[in-house]
């Protein structure tokens, strides 16, 4: 690889002279080397950056408007509890002595596949609206825009309100948005958990935790 | 018709353009690539699907699994115009010496409460470590929330100097100042929340939260 090609070509013989012409240095080993960290610094500067997840929270003032206009059939509640694995939702309005919190988790047949089902007008009019769109360039597109905010904030969204209690791990709040983003759910609330909420939330899993012991 | 003539031994190329060229590359991404600052603490983000890297222009609050909160805004003017409006409202930060202020704009995430920060900025790598390690973060309660004054600051600095960068409103609009929040998955969520709500008492709504990016849908489920 490294050998030296002397230009020239005018010796013969065995004769020793000295060397007249180029000399020319095979630098393909170097040309591997100089690009082989450039392809590293490429990489490595566009893979340190991490990934964010847009979370929005809403107004004060606006949030309490929003809480009266919703109906009450379209609202599911999401409680977060202590524990990661205390996840539980309940729909529509709650009671303490009738409602019954339903145990569910972040994985692809938990929440998500609830709250895909109670999503499946507005997903089926979303994909609709991208088959009409399937060829034209959306960016920047104010009608496309305005027809997806239609779709997502339309009357018939089922919005969700997940609500914490201090001590909810931040990786739980982080899936729920996370879920939401996959289902397309785009009316949404953070907030604090009522004590009656979490009350309900205490003895459901205490009454799980119990099953466990059991078995 | 002539002959072609093949030319005997091996042919050889001229690489050296291609050697230069090569080698302008690495130094030109060596130069930019910008060296990361040693971090006070690394929390391990909870993971999501989303792929939206982070923003260009970003003030970033982290949160350690204790709850303790440190602020981080990159920039070397904007840190200079921060400090020099903190210290109108911290008096004790006016009098920090030149080389504090070279300290504070070459500093990254800093967690010391405003009383610390000066003894923080002379101090050598080791008793920065052992502050790090015992500070309680930057205080976010009402009383004394200093994450508020260092939040507002850090946006009029922000402004003041693309301001005077030229920047036009549809260029901030686009390119402005972005918040992010970088907790670690365990972090109870009432600490994330005041750090929140101290935005929000800003009028700052929107926050970008920092995540692992997830490998597998299991990752999630087996925790």
């Amino acid at each position: 690889m490294a050998e030296i090609i002397q230009g020239g070509g005018h010796e013969k013989g065995g004769k020793k002279r000295p060397k007249k012409g180029h000399v020319h240095i095979d630098m393909t080993p170097m040309v591997d080397l100089a690009f082989l960290l450039v392809t590293f610094f490429v990489l490595a500067a566009s893979l340190s950056k991490p990934k964010v997840l847009e979370i929005i929270y809403p107004k004060e003032t606006e949030n309490e408007e929003e809480k009266t206009k919703l109906a009450d059939e379209l609202a599911t509640t999401l409680l977060l509890g202590e524990k990661d694995t205390e996840v539980f939702y309940y729909s529509g309005k709650f009671n303490p002595d009738s409602t019954q919190l339903k145990l569910t988790d972040f994985s692809a047949e938990g929440f998500r596949k609830v709250m895909l089902d109670k999503n499946i007008n507005i997903n089926d009019a979303y994909s609709a609206l991208l088959k009409q769109y399937e060829n034209i360039n959306t960016d920047g597109d104010t009608a496309f825009v305005r027809k997806k905010g239609e779709i997502f904030n339309s009357k018939n969204a089922p919005f969700v309100i997940v609500k914490t209690i201090g001590k909810t791990p931040f990786k739980n709040v982080v899936n729920a948005m996370d879920e939401l983003n996959i289902c397309n759910v785009k009316k949404r609330a953070v907030m604090d958990m009522a004590d009656s909420e979490a009350i309900a939330v205490r003895q459901k899993s205490s009454e799980l935790d119990l099953k466990d012991l059991k078995k | 018709m002539g002959k072609l003539k093949m030319p005997k031994g091996s042919p050889t190329t001229d690489m050296t353009p291609l050697v230069d060229l090569g080698f302008l590359l690495v130094t030109f991404f060596m130069l930019s690539a910008k060296f990361r600052t040693a971090e006070p603490v690394q929390p391990d983000p909870p993971y999501s699907s989303s792929s939206t890297e982070i923003p260009e222009k970003v003030m970033l609050i982290t949160i350690d699994r204790e709850g303790r909160v440190f602020y981080d805004l990159a920039g070397k003017d904007v840190r200079t115009l921060l400090l020099s409006s903190m210290a109108q409202v911290y008096p004790s930060l006016a009098t920090l010496s030149q080389d504090q202020i070279n300290e504070f704009i070459g500093l990254g995430s800093c967690g010391q409460p405003i009383a610390q920060l000066p003894a923080y900025l002379s101090a050598d790598e080791k008793t920065r470590e052992a502050m790090n390690e015992q500070t309680k973060g930057i205080p976010t309660d009402s009383l004394n929330n200093e994450l508020g004054d260092w939040i507002l600051q850090g946006f009029t600095a922000f402004m003041n100097d693309v301001r005077a960068k030229g920047w036009d409103d549809a260029k901030i609009k686009k390119d402005g100042l972005r918040y992010a929040i970088k907790a670690d998955a365990e972090t109870e969520y009432e600490k994330v929340e005041a750090v929140i709500d101290a935005f929000r008492e800003k009028q700052i709504f929107q926050f970008n939260m920092v995540t692992n990016v997830e490998k597998d849908q299991n990752v999630v489920t087996s925790q």
